[in-house]
């Protein structure tokens, strides 16, 4: 017969304030093995803990029932102290009397009285039926795999390299540094974005500890937290990069001209190029679709032309695989497709209805124009420049619900550089609110507004084209009235969303992704660089729209994390998990499709039976260290032969004849 | 092809020769026109404005009526065909609503039936049978294709055309051998439901619409409503009185334009019956 001890929290008046504490230990006395019932204002405090242990040695208690909050808050805390009072540390049954009671039943305190008790008496049934459980060890991969070289998995790799640990690098573009670099400036202190993101580009090709891999994919993730094993394609690109010294005569001579990536459809690249002249890896690719031997079957130009013999049309893609412990993602955000929806705007038909990304290549000095503001449909310098925010951002019925964060102060960055390169140009933004929420961020806005921006509050209801000129129609909500607005250019501040491919990263991962497509994080406030799969983290804006310093703060997080990680030799499992009973299980497998987390697999057995000669026999097995605890497969094992460790059959069973019996 | 055809009133007076090139023209292609019998108003203007039930009501008995005929309706006038489209919508999602007014007609109306647009009908032929029609082509004419507000919306009720860029009725005028101008004014309001009650407000968007056509180059404009045609023709006059401005834009019905690709001659089109007439730009065609 155990002993059971049972600890009634107050919290404060959270539990205390509602219901009668002092009341349910005296009740919970009474409940089968419980040889110890108190209540206490804090159970988690240090005098509380204290009281527990001392009441464990006292009372030779060797189970405990805490009635408290969610054990999410604090089961970890309840499990310290058995292990300090001597105990396994998952003898430990929480009942969660605040989130669960107190807090949703306020109002009805005879009814929250009667439920705590239950809650109580559930508990100490499984307590009773609680079983001793160990932990485990596995080993650790010491190295890390990255995929997305934008900022995010740039500073992160920089960050998990300089602590001494390996990185993989997997970047699909031909170059690292994603969005950032294609920017002109950054706000609010208006440093040149290139001249501040391609030192740590050159840093990370220069790393003795990164190994980069660009136009690469992973295809396949396997294994687990510690030893996970991925599988990275490497696409052609048909210059064999150890030959290749960068010379730049095959892209100076290549006849064909395709409309560049990098400068967002605005300039002119050839088939075979570097996306920028600051690119890592600062080597050629063939764009094979616009190749004009790949295409006809005539040319090699580049070949002939080549000094060192780099140019290799038979190169194929390359698969091989990579071990590593941790994994991040870093996939980033793209820009929302507004020419799909928006025919108030002209479905992309206006070639001078530009978004923010095309304007930052407009006016950077690398960018087609050489940093001049001029108009794309006949290079001519715009009068008057309209930004319409919100751009399928905050629009349920178009575009996305959420606010994309770094618009409001782009544009306000935009307006400026209108107002400083065209002088006595007038600036004109259409907006719903001003947010600007950051450091210096606010006074970077109140700027703009002084130096004449004119700040419209309200819609664009439609953009028109009457000649030459775009007539912009919105209402100025501030005034009452409708506005027109005669424009040589028009800004569109477009959402940001996860990018391309971010729902089969997510799928390779293991990791969740939220309605938007944004990847889950395990906590939104406590762990926003983890996910809910052991060893994957996350980092920048492929969890949330984020600005540069929000991406590299918390790339510098996922780091930690990563480094916190890698620094162990063994980590030890989690032993709630399930559990085969080898005898029971009859080799059904309705347990391996069901897994998430694929930790369930086939396993050949040998049978000894008396009496008969040794039989093999295929049976469920689980990985542990894939094996999250779900019970998924618990619920769907007809011979009960898959049992979930804390949560068996057998203890859930107590629990609900406990409550309903 | 048969269809019950729903004419309104507009088509039996000022819209005369709406309805005149639209026999036509139908008869060529072989659709043919069963008119309802004994229809009534369709519920625009005043009676949806006053009364949500009566706009209701009074389109459900057309309806009704073209059930019993077990035909699917044709409206050429965008208004009509709008007010038709709403209340079987609005009767379809409520099914109070539809029993009230199912009490209110004293008809029932359980035989759904379809509820095309004009416009809608002919941009669905295949353009082969048009073509084949086509014995003058107009080559050489422009034309600004004009649909208004109530053709193309609200999306969810019309739904055959992209509301903010519409593209049927120009599709129309390429294959009756004209040039349809790429302009953006194709949706903007006429003014026409203000030309009673604030006649400068109408007068200002009628000649916005109008210059902006002439500057996109077009000889003339096309539209397939007869709000919009008698308030951009009719007031053309008034617009540049007001506005000293010296517009002669012919305002025809598309139907008008494709009855002269077909071949019908000028009076059995009523193109003798307009305010500016568009004659002298057709016979410059040669």
């Amino acid at each position: 017969m155990p002993r059971t001890g049972v600890f009634v929290c107050w919290c404060g008046s959270n539990i205390g304030g509602v219901i009668d504490c002092p009341g349910i230990a005296a009740q919970a006395a009474g409940f089968p093995a419980v040889v110890h019932s108190v209540d206490y204002k804090y159970l988690c405090s240090e005098p509380g803990q204290n009281m527990i242990i001392q009441a464990v040695r006292e009372h030779r208690l060797d189970r405990v029932v805490v009635a408290s909050c969610s054990p999410r808050l604090h089961e970890e805390t309840f499990r310290k102290v058995l292990a300090r009072a001597g105990l396994n540390p998952y003898l430990v049954e929480m009942a969660n009397i605040r989130e669960h009671c107190t807090w949703v039943h306020g109002a009805e305190k005879e009814q929250a009285q009667a439920k705590a008790l239950a809650l109580v008496r559930r508990a100490v049934a499984k307590a009773n039926r609680l079983e001793p459980l160990f932990e485990s060890t596995i080993p650790v991969t010491k190295r890390c795999l990255i995929v997305g070289g934008g900022i995010a998995g740039i500073q992160t790799a920089l960050d998990v390299a300089d602590a001494g640990h390996e990185v993989v690098l997997v970047e699909r573009e031909p170059t690292i540094g994603g969005n950032m670099v294609k920017l002109d400036k950054t706000f609010p202190t208006l440093d040149c974005s290139a001249c501040i993101s391609t030192p740590k580009m050159a840093a990370v090709a220069a790393h003795p500890d990164i190994r980069l891999y660009t136009c690469a994919e992973i295809e396949k993730v396997t294994g687990y937290i510690g030893n996970f094993e991925v599988t990275i394609r490497r696409k052609a690109r048909y210059v064999d990069h150890e030959k290749c010294t960068g010379c730049g005569t095959c892209w100076e001579k290549c006849p064909m001209q395709v409309p560049s990536e990098f400068n967002a459809g605005l300039g002119q690249r050839k088939a075979i190029y570097i996306p920028f002249p600051q690119a890592v890896p600062n080597k050629p690719v063939i764009d094979r679709e616009h190749c004009r031997y790949f295409t006809t079957g005539k040319c090699q130009v580049c070949a002939k032309l080549c000094p060192a013999g780099a140019v290799d049309y038979e190169q194929e893609d390359e698969v091989f695989t990579e071990k590593v412990g941790a994994l991040v993602a870093a996939t980033g955000f793209q820009l929302f497709n507004w020419s799909r929806v928006y025919g108030e705007y002209g479905y992309g038909r206006y070639p001078d209805v530009i978004t923010g990304l095309q304007f930052e290549r407009l006016v950077n000095a690398a960018g087609p124009t050489g940093g001049k503001i001029l108009r794309p449909s006949d290079g001519s310098a715009p009068r008057t420049v309209v930004f319409i925010k919100c751009v399928g951002s905050r629009d349920e019925s178009k575009g996305r619900s959420y606010c994309s964060r770094i618009c409001c102060m782009y544009t306000a960055k935009h307006a400026l550089q209108v107002l400083e390169k065209v002088p006595g140009a007038q600036v004109y933004v259409f907006y719903m609110d001003v947010r600007t929420a950051g450091k210096g961020y606010e006074e970077f806005y109140q700027r703009a507004v002084r130096e004449g921006v004119v700040y419209v509050r309200g819609r664009v209801s439609k953009v028109y084209r009457d000649g030459e000129r775009l007539v912009v129609r919105g209402v100025d909500t501030l005034l009452g009235r409708p506005v027109e607005v005669d424009a040589d250019l028009v800004v569109l501040a477009t959402a940001v969303e996860p990018a391309a491919g971010a729902g089969e990263t997510a799928r390779l991962l293991g990791i969740n992704a939220d309605r938007d497509g944004f990847f889950q994080e395990a906590h939104p406030k406590l762990r926003p660089v983890e996910t809910h799969t052991g060893g994957v983290f996350l980092a920048g804006a492929c969890s949330s729209p984020k600005d540069i310093p929000d991406t590299v703060a918390q790339a510098s997080g996922a780091a930690a994390k990563v480094v916190g990680l890698l620094s162990r030799e063994q980590l030890s499992t989690n032993p709630m998990i399930a559990q085969v009973n080898e005898t029971l299980c009859t080799g059904c497998f309705l347990c391996v499709p069901v897994c998430p987390y694929k930790a369930l697999e086939r396993r050949k057995i040998t049978e000894l039976l008396p009496g008969h000669p040794p039989r093999e026999r295929e049976v469920a097995g689980v990985n542990p260290g894939l094996c999250q605890g779900c019970g998924a497969c618990n619920a769907v094992c007809r011979a009960g032969a898959v049992e979930v460790r804390g949560f068996t059959n057998e203890q859930l069973l107590a629990e609900v004849d406990a409550l309903c019996l | 092809m048969r269809y019950s055809y729903y004419s309104g009133c507009s088509l039996h007076a000022t819209a005369r020769e709406f309805d005149l090139s639209t026999r036509a023209v139908c008869r060529r292609l072989g659709i043919e026109l069963a008119e309802i019998p004994d229809w009534n108003c369709c519920g625009a203007t005043a009676a949806h404005s006053t009364s949500h039930l009566l706009g209701v009501a009074l389109a459900a008995r057309n309806l009704a009526l073209a059930g019993e005929q077990g035909l699917d309706v044709l409206v050429p006038c965008a208004a009509c065909y709008q007010r038709l489209a709403v209340a079987r919508k609005e009767m379809d999602q409520n099914s109070e609503l539809w029993k009230r007014v199912v009490r209110i007609t004293g008809r029932d109306y359980t035989d759904r039936v379809g509820i095309k647009s004009l416009l809608e009908v002919l941009a669905g032929l295949d353009s082969e049978q048009l073509a084949a029609q086509v014995v003058r082509p107009l080559e050489g004419l422009k034309v600004a294709c004009y649909y208004g507000c109530l053709l193309v919306r609200p999306p969810a009720v019309t739904g055959f055309d992209d509301p903010e860029h519409p593209r049927t009725m120009d599709r129309l005028v390429r294959l009756a051998g004209a040039e349809s101008v790429d302009w953006d004014y194709k949706t903007e309001c006429c003014g026409a439901a203000q030309g009673v009650s604030n006649e400068p407000v109408a007068l200002k968007l009628a000649r916005d619409i109008l210059e902006v056509a002439s500057r996109a180059g077009a000889d003339c404009l096309v539209c397939a409503c007869p709000l919009c045609q008698s308030n951009l023709d009719a007031r053309q006059g008034h617009v540049n009185r007001a506005y000293g401005t010296s517009l002669k834009l012919p305002v025809m019905y598309f139907t008008q334009l494709l009855g002269l690709a077909f071949g019908f001659d000028e009076r059995e089109l009523g193109l003798d019956t307009l305010f500016v007439d568009p004659r002298p730009v057709i016979r410059a065609l040669g």
